[in-house]
This record gives structure tokens, sequence and C-alpha cells, in this order.
């Protein structure tokens, strides 16, 4: 260190030219200006490699096995488990479950939640005490919420049913018929998931500022072509990041099927897998049939899949945010 | 503030796939990466602790075993061994962590319960677990259980990998009450006739469906198909480890006659254990129930006190006898005292200690000896009209041939293809169809 110090200032006259050979404590803050903002970022990306990119890239080298759980000496056989997924009736299947449920729970959910916002946006007594209300089923246990709705979709002891019978309707087999179940599960979804959908579409629609509003009733637009022409257009990125959300989600619904099914709790997704959805198959392949290889390619479709749409929708946001841009003048 | 929320909002949705990526592929990740330290080395068994070094054990059960007062009992008489008993809830996910813990090689206790439902895919497992005819007390014998019981923990080698506990030997619980009203014998012994065979009991249904007015006679197809299954000398699996659903015709007729009788209009169409199933005790919704031992108490749980009286048990099962139920105590491999481990699950398995654990909690002995057991003999249930009960199952139990060799993935056939099939006949798929349902589901669980 000594002989550094007395080196040092010989080199630089008086910081006239730059060092050809820098002190220490040159580089040290040199680094310290490059290289700490990385070490301070480090953390995260290290829990991340090794809970996040470690099993992302491990399940990618086990789907090329046949291996099964307490295997010693899994068999190598390429992309044999692919070749199998892309066969299986039943992950086809369980796609089509959960590409329907997914709609049946996000388009309702969106118009829905649009409406609430809207309604809950007007002046109302007690505002706060609303809005808190809407957001209650989402503060509620997912499983306390299976639970209660498979009873209330019970084929015979539903109360669901029970009114269906009492206003003289036909009952329904929620659970037998594929339609229907699906209807159910998105139920289920909807209730949980509207009123916090509600309270950011509620918060996007209160930063719309007022002069645009009364610039709109000044021209003579009524009520509803201010929601049209005015409010819906400049909710649109919100909407798009809720489309997001509720996609990712949606793909990966596995609470709400596994604990409709008649027996709470099974993987089956119904008597014929009529509401297996493609993450209760990738567990039921994973952790009873004790397929581990079969089910890390499962893992690895359905990854695929999610980062498709999830780029489908990036490329949408960016353009649908920049049109109206574009459209100015 | 209209554009922090998007932000904000981005974040969560980033986090959300990488927590989507983290859940489906981590979980899978932590069973593969446990199994890949697995590769042989701990299977050989330490020497036995010196008499008396200081030792500890853990056990590990599923439901109610009856063992809380029998723990202290032992380390009173052994006092260098501390047990550590864990309990779990469930039975389901406690046998998939045994077999996750023991594809990772470590975390099992010393003393492991199973059930016997889950005993094929450990049987399957056999190196995994100690060989108790070379490890436990010389003076265990096999006569010391019913022989069906001791054999059926025999792996195909000949290792016995567990001392039985408990059974669940089969009878038949009835409605007398709706027996009478539609015109049936109501008494135990005047029933006995219409459960000899599957057809006498099939034959009783149609009869009792038309006299009650298109009431149901059994409570779900699938509990009298898997005992009608484990009646047949061979199983879904052939001794072999084939599939052999498609070429047991026990089987295929099974399924015929099961679901015949569904189309008579003779199930509550009730998926057995779920909601809507344990209402329908309440609403006398089915007028019998195949009946192992320990479905009495879920029975007195679920009809209530209503009901007390109206539910009567007799001695009598369609086809001879059966056993549902029922566990085990095994010593993994991975028991650094597999000695002193062997040492308490014989002592916990003796005619003396299952009796005190009838006492307990209800789980009825396997042991030969406990069978005749005077406290166990004048065992009577007041719900079921004072019926014998002890006697009665124990009478149930001899009836019971010899062990089906359950081949690996049968006990998930059961569980994911068959009950499955049936009850998508039960909400009206054609039997055909369910049953091809049934053979590819099979195909799949053993491919």
């Amino acid at each position: 260190m000594t002989v550094i110090d007395k080196i040092a200032p010989e080199g630089s006259k008086a910081g006239e030219r730059v060092s050809p050979r820098p002190t220490f404590r040159h580089r040290l803050s040199r680094w310290d200006v490059k290289v700490s903002p990385y070490l301070y970022i480090a953390p995260f990306f290290i829990v991340f490699g090794i809970v996040g990119l470690f099993p992302l890239l491990y399940t990618a080298y086990v789907s090329l096995f046949k291996w099964k759980a307490g295997d010693d000496t899994p068999d190598f056989i390429g992309i044999d488990n692919y070749k199998d997924l892309f066969a299986d009736s039943q992950f086809w299947n369980a796609l089509t479950n959960t590409i329907s449920i997914f709609l049946l729970s996000s388009v309702p959910q969106m118009i829905m939640a649009v409406m609430l916002a809207a309604l809950l946006g007007a002046r109302l007594k007690g505002a706060t005490g609303w809005r808190v209300g809407i957001l209650l089923p989402y503060a509620a246990s997912l499983v306390a919420i299976g639970i209660i709705f498979a009873n209330l979709f019970g084929p015979k002891y539903g109360l669901i049913n029970g009114v269906l019978q009492t206003i003289g309707l036909d009952p329904v087999d929620w659970q037998a018929n594929r339609f229907s179940s699906h209807v159910a599960i998105a139920i289920m979804v909807n209730w949980r998931w509207t009123g916090y959908n509600a309270l950011i579409v509620l918060a996007a629609m209160q930063a719309i500022p007022k002069e645009l509003h009364e610039a709109a009733l000044i021209d003579g637009a009524g009520m509803w072509r201010r929601f049209f022409s005015v409010t819906l257009p400049l909710l649109r990125p919100t909407l798009v990041f809720i489309i997001i959300t509720t996609t990712i989600g949606g793909l990966q619904i596995f609470t709400e099927p596994k604990l409709f099914d008649a027996l709470p709790g099974s993987n089956n997704g119904g008597s014929s897998n009529q509401f297996q959805t493609v993450t209760l198959y990738l567990y039921q392949s994973a952790f009873e049939n004790s397929s581990l290889g079969y089910a890390s390619a499962i893992a690895w479709v359905l990854f695929v899949i999610i980062v498709v749409i999830a780029l489908a929708n990036y490329f949408l946001t960016s353009r649908l945010t920049r049109t109206p841009a574009v459209k100015k003048k | 503030m209209r554009a922090l929320i998007p932000v904000n909002k981005v974040v969560e949705h980033v986090r959300t796939i990488r927590n989507g990526l983290v859940l489906a592929l981590g979980i899978t990740m932590t069973a593969l990466g446990a199994s890949a330290c697995s590769g042989g080395g701990d299977n050989n068994p330490p020497a036995a602790a010196a008499p008396n070094e200081h030792v500890d054990l853990t056990l590990s059960t599923f439901t109610e075993f009856g063992y809380e007062a029998l723990i202290p009992e032992y380390e009173r008489l052994h006092p260098n061994i501390k047990i550590t008993h864990n309990k779990t809830g469930q039975g389901g996910p406690y046998h998939q962590e045994v077999i996750t813990k023991l594809a990772a090689g470590s975390g099992l206790a010393d003393v492991m319960a199973l059930e016997e439902g889950h005993l094929s895919d450990f049987l399957d497992k056999g190196s995994k677990f100690n060989d108790l005819t070379k490890i436990g007390p010389a003076d265990v014998t096999p006569d010391r259980w019913l022989g069906w019981k001791y054999d059926a923990a025999k792996t195909k080698d000949g290792k016995l990998i567990g001392y039985g506990t408990d059974v669940g030997p089969l009878a038949m619980c009835y409605r007398k009450d709706l027996f009478k009203n539609a015109g049936l014998p109501d008494d135990p012994e005047a029933v006995k006739p219409l459960f000899a065979t599957w057809d006498s009991y099939f034959a009783a249904g149609a009869d009792y469906v038309k006299k009650s007015g298109g009431k149901a006679w059994f409570d779900s197809a699938s509990q009298n198909f898997n005992a009608m299954v484990n009646q047949l000398p061979q199983g879904y699996i052939s001794t072999d480890d084939k599939l052999a659903v498609e070429t047991n015709q026990g089987i295929k007729d099974a399924w015929t006659k099961v679901t015949d009788a569904v189309a008579k209009g003779e199930s509550a169409k009730l998926t057995a254990f779920s909601n809507e199933w344990n209402t329908g005790f309440q609403q006398s919704a089915f007028a019998t129930k195949v009946c192992p031992a320990w479905m009495l108490g879920v029975v007195k749980e679920h009809a209530g006190a209503e009901n007390a009286n109206k539910w009567a048990v007799t001695a009598a099962f369609p086809g001879g006898g059966g056993n549902w139920g029922g566990s085990y105590l095994t010593v993994p491999t991975q028991s650094k005292h597999p000695k002193e481990a062997a040492e308490l699950a014989a002592w916990l398995t003796a005619p003396e200690q299952q009796i005190k654990a009838f006492q307990a909690k209800g789980t009825f002995p396997s042991q030969v000896k406990a069978l005749t057991d005077p406290a166990l003999l004048s065992k009577t249930d007041d719900y079921f009209g004072g019926a014998k009960v002890g006697e009665l199952f124990a009478e149930q139990a001899k009836k019971v041939q010899k062990p089906q060799y359950k081949g690996p993935g049968d006990g998930q056939i059961q569980e994911n293809a068959a009950s499955p099939a049936l009850q998508a006949v039960e909400q009206g798929k054609p039997a055909a169809e369910a049953w091809q349902q049934l053979v590819d589901a099979a195909k799949k669980i053993t491919r």
C-alpha cells in the first residue's frame, strides 16, 4: 500500500493526464462504480438462480429421461417424452379444458370488473366500505372458497341445484358435464378475482383527467358516449395489464379444479378428466404416477405456451399503447 | 397515478411468471434433486447399539393407530429408548411423502406405518426396507398373524417388509327400517342369504329398487367393484407384473355385474367419501353399504344420532370375505437403528398391545390371539342395535382368502382408473365407453 502511494503521485502530474497505471485506490473506486451495482442486485439473481433458473434447466434435463420417482438409473430417451406428450389425448384434453376455463373466467371477469369500477366511481355513500367489500373475496382463503363452492355445486344436495329445482328448473350435474363443470369453476375464479381487478380499473379510471370529461360534456356527449369514447380508450393499458395477469393465472389454474372434484383433492378432474387442467395433469403425472420425466416435459410445454402468450400480449400492449399517439392529429 | 399502477403491476406479473414456474417446476425438482443423491451407499444397516446405550427412535403413523398410551409404556420397559411419535392426519399425502423420502434416501422415521391399499407401491421398492424376518426378534413368527395378513407384506423375493397392525374385514351394513318398508327380511340372520353371492346381492337390489319405488340399494358402484376385484385370484396386475385388465375375465365379469346394477337404478351415485356421500347417509339415500370394521365409525358419524338403531351389520359378505384397510409397521433401510426399530414394531404389533389399541381407537387387530381375546369378543355396538361387532368381524376376518398379488400400480388403477370410470357410468356414460376409459387409464398408469 505504502509503496503504491509513493509511486502514484510521480506518474500523475497533479491530475493533468490520466496515469497509465492507476493507483489501487483509483482502481478500487472505479470498481466500486462499475461493480457495486451488480453486487447490490446479486442476491436476487443468486436466489433466482438457485430456486428459479436451476430448476428450470434441470427440469429440461429430466424431461429427456424415463425417470420414475426413486429410480436409481433413469433411462435417457431423448425427446420421446415430448413425442408421447404431443400424441397424448389426455394432454390435449387438459389444454382444451384449461383454455376453456380461462376464457369462461377472464372474459366475463373483465366486463364485470369495468362495470363494477364504473359503479364504484359514481358518487356513493360510504364509498370506502363498498370498495373494501368487493375486495373481500380476494382476502378469503382459496381452499375455503374451493370447498364451499364444491358444496354449493353438489349435484344431489347442493344449494344451487336446490334453488334451480325450487324455481322449477332441472338440476344440473355440475361435475358430470364438461361445459357446466367449466362454468362452475369459472364462477369460482370470477368470484375471487373480479373485485380485485375492479379496484385496479377503478384506480385507472380516477386517474383520467376531469378536463377530458368536461370537454366531452361541452361537446354534447352523453354518459354512454363519454364512457365508450373517453373512459374505455384511456383504460386500455390497464386492461391489457389485467389480461396479461389473468392469462398467466388462468393457464396455471390448479386449486379450483382440484377441490371441485366430487372427491375434493383428486387430481383426475372429474370422472373422465372433463375438468382436468394442465397443471393438475402435471401434478398427477409427477406425484401419483411418479413419472417425473413425463411431468417435466409437461412443465416445459406449459412454460413455452405461457411465454408465447406473454410475448403475444407484450406486442399487443406496445401496439395498443402506441396507436393513440400516432392517431393524434 | 395511473402510470404507477401498471408499472407496479408489471413487476408483479413478472413475479407471477416466475412464481408459477418455480411452483410447477420447483416442486418437481425437490423430488428430483433429492432422488439424484439417493444412489446407494446407505444400504448397510449399522450394527445394533450396545445394550444400554441411549437410542432415539422415531415412529410415523397416520390417522389413528391407538398408540398414544403404548409408547410411554414401551419407554418404561426400555429406559434407554426414547420414542418420538409423528402423527399425520390424512393417509393420502402421508404415503406420497413416504415415496418422496424413500427416493431421497433420507427423512423417514425408524418405524413407518404403511397402509394396505398403498402397500403395492412399496413392495415394489422392497430393497429400501429391512427384511423383518432377518432383523426382527426371533420369537416373532408368522403364526402371530392371520395368514393372509402376514403374506400380503412379503415381496416377490420373499422379504417381509412389515409387521401387521390392524385389518378391515368386510361385512355388510344395511338399513333395517328401509328393508322392512320394502318388504325384505330385516333380521341380521335372515338377511344373510341376500348377501351370499354378488348375484344374490344385486338381484335383491333390483327387487328393493322396485319395491321401494326407485330408491337406491348401494352408495357407489366402485365400493362394490373394488371388493369384487379384491376377491379374484388375480387382480389388475398379473404375477409377472403385466397389466391384466383386458385379459382377466374376472374383472370384466365384475364390471358387467356392477354396471348392470347401476343401469337398474341400484346405485345412489354418490362418490365415496365426498361431501355428497356424507350427506347421503343422513338423507337415507341408500339401503346397504360395504362395511369394513372401521366403517362403523364412519356410518355413525355421518348418519348421526337420528338414525341410531336403523343401521345394522351382519356377518355376511357377498362372495365370501374380504379385507379393506389395515396397516403395517415397516423399518426402512434408512433407519440408523434398524434392530431397535424392529423390536419396537414387533412389540407394538403383539396381540397384547393391539388389543389395547383396539380398546383405545377401535383398530381391529390382525393377530390370531387377539381375535379370541375376551375384550374383543365382548365388544358390542349400541348404535347398530347392540350387535356383537367384535365377534362378528373376528368371524369375517377368518373368511378372507389368501391375499391377491398386488403388482406395482395396483392401488393407482383402483383409485384413478376404475373408480373414475364407474363414476362416469353413474353420470351417464355408456358402460362400453367407460370400460375403454378404464383400460386406457390403466395402460397409462403402468406405462
